[in-house]
């Protein structure tokens, strides 16, 4: 069983229509018993980074995601999901992340007399850097579906996939249990499905 | 860099896809669920559908329709027609959409554009503009092109990206239905005067359109058609294999 945590942020219909479709029981879920039993969890996103991690540590749901790391369940962040892994985000203000990945979230046009269009809305084709247990069945050059305007910087080695938009985009992370897609795998076809497999077939443990 | 997207638009009334010339003559293609399948498993990028029903008990095998699709197909999901207040936006989204497309609704009240650009993120709403040539002038259509609003084309499309649209599609209702290319001269117009993405859409008639599309107009971001997919007189994975060949960035 995967959890989707629910927090209040976006719709969970194509993330769990997906999940079903690939034959993987899916529940969604802000019951802190129910995550730390479930198989692996997955953190979505969509909105701004502010709100969600205050909801996230305004529940109390920060810290059972903390937990669920240390017990070795694997966990998958999506979009915002993602970003809310890493230590903090300078999106409207400064705000704290989990912190379960080193690295922050920044504009992607931050630089300044960026050439494309923001926000980072479209297909495009990974570069895989790492291998990584959810990238099993991606090949290099496969597309991914994106919908974002701030992106991770400065994620060190648990970069394992990236696009090229004007600067590098952090495509996919992923550190011991934790990974995440700043892409959408329940919009990326059949490339997207597969990361979802990949992922449903991982084994949590206590590490 | 981002694919060239190719997407296919199905105009959906009393649960049937539809597809006129000129918007007149509405014929029956095929059940909306099959067709979207078929147009996954070809390469799609993304789908439209246009609820044209204008009816609330339309509306309601129209959610149904759009609820079977996006329980089985994973790609991006833009729903127009009908959409007049943030409770209409509400009920799509919920029902899968991913992107919802206004028209007629955000030229009887522009603030909707920004109401539902703060709600749901700018990249939630496509501003969709039928517009047609009227004295010299590039003229907004409202009503699926019956009445003239009035409106330039290019200072709507400009008060529309100021307002939060993250998306234009530009159909162009002088090439619409002929299938004799894309009206290269109102894309250029529209795509220059913004920095959003702008789709293309009315008179594709064949790959080549598409070809010419790309080519020439570098800023805009997808091509759209209906008939001559669901009548398969263009396969997209021919389609997109073409592009390719001619240094078209698509996804395959």
């Amino acid at each position: 069983m995967t959890c989707i945590v629910d927090y209040g942020v976006g719709n969970l219909s194509s993330l769990v229509g997906s999940l079903r479709h690939i034959g993987e029981a899916a529940c969604v879920t802000a019951e802190p018993e129910l995550l730390l039993s479930a198989d692996r969890i997955i953190l979505p996103g969509v909105g701004a980074f502010g709100d969600a991690a205050e909801r996230l540590f305004s529940s109390g749901l920060a810290e059972v995601l903390h937990r669920a790391v240390e017990k070795g369940i694997p966990l998958l962040g999506i979009c915002l999901g993602m970003q809310l892994l890493f230590e903090r985000s300078l999106e409207y203000g400064e705000h704290r992340g989990l912190g379960l990945l080193r690295g922050e979230v920044r504009r992607i046009d931050e630089a300044g007399g960026f050439p494309y269009k923001i926000p980072h809305m479209g297909w495009n084709s990974l570069k895989i850097t790492r291998s990584s247990p959810i990238l099993r069945y991606v090949k290099e050059g496969d597309y991914v579906y994106y919908v974002h305007s701030f992106c991770a910087r400065g994620v060190g080695d648990a970069l394992c996939a990236s696009s090229e938009y004007g600067c590098e985009i952090v495509g996919a992370v992923s550190s011991g249990n934790v990974h995440g897609t700043q892409f959408h795998p329940e919009k990326s076809g059949e490339v997207g499905l597969s990361i979802l497999r990949a992922f449903c077939e991982m084994k949590g443990g206590v590490s | 860099m981002l694919a060239k997207r190719i997407i296919p638009c199905l105009d959906v009334r009393a649960g049937r896809v539809v597809k006129g010339t000129n918007f007149e003559g509405l014929r029956d293609v095929e059940d909306p669920v099959t067709l979207a399948r078929f147009y996954n498993d070809s390469g799609a990028d993304e789908l439209v559908f246009y609820d044209i029903t204008a009816s609330a008990e339309g509306r309601g095998i129209f959610t149904d329709i759009l609820r079977r699709v996006a329980s089985e197909i994973f790609i991006p999901l833009t729903v127009g027609g009908g959409i007049n207040s943030l409770a209409d936006f509400d009920l799509v989204l919920k029902s899968g959409a991913d992107k919802v497309s206004v028209n007629s609704g955000a030229i009887r009240r522009p603030e909707l554009i920004g109401e539902a650009a703060k709600r749901y993120g700018d990249q939630c709403v496509v501003l969709s503009m039928d517009v047609k040539r009227v004295g010299g002038e590039l003229r907004v259509f409202a009503r699926g092109g019956r009445d003239d609003t009035g409106l330039e084309a290019i200072e709507w499309a400009k008060r529309g990206e100021a307002s939060g649209a993250g998306e234009i599609v530009l159909n162009s209702i002088d090439t619409d239905g002929v299938k004799r290319g894309f009206d290269l001269e109102m894309l250029r117009a529209v795509s220059e005067a913004v920095s959003i993405p702008v789709v293309a859409s009315g008179g594709a008639g064949c790959i080549e359109d598409f070809i010419t599309l790309f080519n020439t107009l570098p800023r805009v971001d997808a091509g759209l058609a209906a008939s001559i997919f669901h009548h398969r007189t263009v396969e997209i994975r021919d389609l997109k294999a073409r592009l390719r060949a001619k240094g078209v960035d698509v996804r395959v």
